[in-house]
């Protein structure tokens, strides 16, 4: 299943189709395993123990397979199918409705930050028809929950929130033929609002979705296509809406993983190597044995401290002495772009039109350039957090995780449990920027109370955290482009190494183009230590080399950087959002550097376009830059949470200032020299730039959010600071020195 | 070298019998079971462990158990009073002023210690007050706002 095609569908106008004729003359075709039997997605649920639990009422049940299979057959209506099989299901939920006609979503994604228990519950109830105060939701339970790849990508309104749609849809019209039945009313002649339903003709005969639901027990899987509510209809979603979790959060009531206490449950301190890598030679565990209460714990190539306190586990495994083995490094933070040269791949072309020999030919001027930028940390304030907790030879691990069936599935190789008897508990989750899809130190936490038969939390330190993180890779992005005479991109080469390819095809309208991705993903060996997933993946380094490039070229051709872009630009969208940032900015044709400080640059990530403009102001002799104004427009499609919406804009944009100007992790070989915050520098409050968010209002399906703003964010300084100076930066961050440097260099 | 430790927590007297050389972030989650202080970077740079000691805000992952005897400590569950949220609990609750929530609850009191310093702050003074407290999801423009509208609420009664 690509996830693109799930664009296309329009549940608009086609009916539910009958759900197909239950395995279980009891119990509908609710999943087993995964709702596909696929052996690949273990989880612990358990159809009986599931449905036991929730008592009667109406559930229903959706996977996005069936939905896809449903679009893609174009079955004709009133036919219902069985079997199963195909596409693995990505994403999967249930929706049950109480006999008080309370509304439960139980969906395998998570919330750590960005929003999605206030903007599901909003998408459901009005669907639903239901009162917003009578919507739970359950998340990353993987014992109560149906099976879900996990949340990253900006992927859970898009594609999770049209299949929540169709399952609630689904129940109203299941809870319009109960009202029909009851009141001997045509469902043509029913009207259903905020959990009631009456009739038109006769408003004193109403029935509440808790009087239907009373003492039934229906279960549906759905497999055809519902009619959904056109945007027009909506009462409750494009409104905005605050968090539902603030109250919590600001009181200490909100539980992370760290947060769970149980009776007599250990606190672990991990031996770490000093660098990836290394070797341990000889390790001396004895020192530890004068501290009361503290247990060594050697489980395979874990070694241990547990103490009924994490302080004291702590200090007592600095005690602990070691010899290792380190490998000579080869490879640190300044040499590492030219060892990356030597060990990228051949090339994937993943984009390409024209002839470039003709496109140089008809190149009045040509502007060729490298882009790079440095490794990058995720540096959630929440560490990665396990409990785990044996019981009855069961498992249960309360984790900080973006993938708890993900995680449930590791834990289960690792102690050789079969998956069903483990459960992964996701509670609030303290940040994740995709670097908590790895989940270490859950599995470590169930070694460890396997091995021991107590509770064990594993808290990773800071120290920690940075050394086993998955960075965002280094990358390099080399350019070669070409203008004519009248300011028209005639040619396009771009090569972009370990950033993959998200974000790497070019929207210009250009003639002669190739994308060259080496490798096509953004993992790879050849890196000294693990990378992975950084918020809106490889897009930052990507718009950062392709949006720098354009304002050289605009600067080559002489022209305004927005003119420039609109000239070589038919992309409705980019040219309207572009124009939007444009006209909130109050931008003025000048070309670069005009010495205002400008910047601009544009990108497309999660299904959103985007521009922004930032004003910056560079002190010259210091090196320090100070982003002080940033207007950003979007296109996200039909916006679900307005408030959700331009919180998450805000917080890439804010947040992309620290990979834009300060963030790099330093390292020899397999080293990571930073350790905390005193050398990796987040951004802070006095760096904060005045903010303004523009959406565009658009009836088109919703988009991402949590990501696209944030890859703009390294040109839009980078093209600034040039506006400012006449300096132009190639690599990430821009640092104080990299800056001094660049403008040393400019002729006098 | 265990000691007992008297301190008042959230206007309640609480005993801790412990090493006094112990942070009293630990002593705070772990052996009190208050768990709304947050370990963020173990080394006083982050700001996720603040509470307030005698009304000012103190990094507790970097303040020894001993130090806090006899005094007042005041952590995010001892803020709000008889189920009232305190006006700049309310003020982040009114402007979204979070995300994941891990820093928050040691924003709010960094917050509140900072308008009993300055009831009448300018933005700038509330930038500059709450520039080493660290936000990884970046709701620094919320909280800024609701800072702001906390102090004009409060009046100076802080």
């Amino acid at each position: 299943m690509n996830p693109q095609d799930y664009l296309l569908l329009d549940f608009q106008d086609i009916h539910s189709l009958p759900e197909p004729a239950p395995d279980d003359p009891t119990l509908p075709a609710l999943p087993e395993c995964s709702p596909d039997s696929q052996p690949g997605p273990g989880t612990g649920l358990r159809r009986r123990d599931f449905l036991g639990r929730l008592g009667g009422g109406i559930i229903i049940f959706v996977s996005l397979t069936d939905l896809v299979r449903a679009a893609q057959e174009q079955r004709p209506r009133g036919r219902g199918r069985r079997g199963r099989g195909g596409t693995p299901s990505d994403f999967n939920a249930f929706l049950h409705i109480a006999g008080d006609g309370h509304v439960t979503c139980f969906t395998g994604k998570i919330e750590m930050g960005q929003g999605p228990i206030t903007s599901l519950p909003q998408m459901l109830a009005d669907e639903l028809d239901a009162p917003l105060a009578s919507v739970d939701i359950v998340m990353g339970d993987t014992a109560r929950c149906p099976w879900d790849m996990g949340t990253f990508g900006s992927m859970t309104t898009r594609f999770f929130g049209p299949l929540l749609r169709a399952a609630a849809a689904e129940a109203r019209s299941v809870l319009l033929e109960l009202a029909s039945e009851s009141l001997k009313v045509p469902p043509s002649q029913l009207v259903a609002s905020e959990g009631v339903i009456w009739d038109r003709e006769d408003k004193s005969r109403r029935v509440t979705y808790g009087q239907l639901t009373k003492g039934r027990r229906i279960q549906k899987r759905l497999q055809g296509r519902p009619t959904l509510k056109t945007p027009d209809d909506f009462k409750i979603v494009g409104k905005p809406l605050l968090r539902r979790d603030s109250p919590d959060k600001v009181t200490g009531k909100a539980q992370y993983s760290g947060d769970i206490r149980l009776p007599g449950m250990l606190y672990a301190s991990i031996l770490r190597p000093p660098a990836h890598g290394a070797q341990l030679k000889s390790v001396d565990t004895n020192p530890c044995e004068q501290v009361e209460g503290a247990r060594v714990v050697r489980e395979g190539d874990l070694i241990a401290v547990l103490h009924e306190l994490p302080d004291v586990a702590k200090a007592t495994l600095e005690k602990v002495k070691t010899e290792w083995n380190v490998p000579k490094p080869t490879v640190d933070d300044k040499t590492i772009f030219d060892h990356l040269l030597k060990a990228a791949p051949q090339g994937r072309t993943v984009a390409q039109g024209g002839d470039l020999e003709e496109g140089e030919k008809a190149a009045a001027k040509q502007v060729d350039s490298s882009y790079l930028n440095s490794y990058v940390a995720h540096a959630p304030m929440e560490t990665h957090t396990a409990l785990a907790h044996l019981e009855n030879g069961r498992m249960t691990v309360w984790a900080s995780t973006q993938n708890p069936f993900g995680a449930q599935r590791e834990i289960a190789g690792a102690i050789g449990f079969p998956p069903e008897n483990v459960r992964v508990i996701t509670p609030f989750v303290g940040g994740g920027f995709g670097g908590k899809t790895q989940n270490s130190q859950a599995v470590e936490a169930a070694r460890l109370a396997k091995a021991v038969g107590k509770p064990v939390q594993v808290c990773r330190t800071r120290e920690e955290e940075f050394f086993l993180d998955t960075f965002r890779p280094a990358a390099i992005v080399r350019i070669k482009s070409g203008i004519d005479g009248q300011g028209k991109i005639v040619f396009w080469d771009y090569d972009v190494a370990f950033a993959g390819e998200r974000g790497a095809v070019q929207f210009y309208s250009i003639p002669n183009h190739r994308t060259t991705a080496r490798p096509s993903g953004w993992t790879s060996d050849a890196h000294p230590f693990a990378t992975g997933a950084w918020r809106a993946p490889g897009n930052n380094t990507n718009t950062f080399a392709r949006e720098s490039h354009i304002d050289m070229m605009a600067a080559a051709a002489g022209i305004d950087p927005i003119e420039f872009r609109l000239k070589n630009l038919t992309d409705a969208k980019m040219i309207r959002v572009l124009k939007t940032a444009a006209d909130r900015f109050g931008w003025t044709s000048a070309k670069s550097p005009s010495k205002r400080g400008y910047g601009v640059a544009c990108g497309i990530d999660s299904g959103t376009w985007v521009a922004a403009i930032a004003e910056v102001a560079v002190d010259a002799k210091s090196g320090r830059v100070q982003v002080k104004r940033v207007v950003a427009a979007q296109d996200m499609g039909l916006v679900i949470n307005p408030e959700g919406a331009r919180i998450q804009m805000e917080g890439c944009i804010t947040m992309g200032l620290g990979y834009a100007l300060s963030e790099e992790v330093h390292f020899q070989g397999g080293k990571i020299l930073d350790t905390n915050f005193d050398t990796y520098e987040l951004p802070l409050f006095s760096w904060l730039p005045n903010i303004e968010t523009a959406l565009i209002d658009s009836k088109e399906p919703p988009q991402g959010g949590g990501e696209p703003a944030i890859v703009v964010m390294g040109a839009v300084v980078a093209n600034a600071i040039h506006d400012a100076t006449g300096a132009r930066l190639f690599q990430l961050p821009m640092t104080p020195e990299r800056l001094q440097a660049a403008i040393a260099k400019l002729p006098a | 070298m265990l000691e007992t430790i008297s301190f008042k927590l959230n206007n309640k007297p609480v005993q801790v019998r412990t090493d006094p050389k112990r942070m009293l972030l630990w002593v705070l989650r772990t052996d009190l079971h208050q768990t709304g202080t947050k370990f963020g970077c173990g080394e006083a740079y982050c700001g996720a462990c603040t509470v307030l000691v005698e009304g000012v805000a103190v990094r507790s992952c970097f303040t020894r158990v001993s130090r806090v005897r006899n005094k007042e400590v005041t952590t995010i569950e001892g803020l709000a009073q008889d189920g009232k949220l305190h006006p700049v609990q309310q003020a982040f609750v009114d402007h979204d002023a979070l995300q994941c929530g891990f820093c928050t609850p040691g924003m709010i009191l960094t917050a509140v210690a900072l308008l009993k310093d300055n009831p009448h702050p300018t933005r700038e003074e509330i930038i500059a007050g709450m520039n080493d407290n660290f936000c990884r999801c970046a709701a620094h423009t919320r909280i800024v706002d609701a800072i702001q509208e906390a102090a004009a609420k409060m009046k100076g009664n802080a």
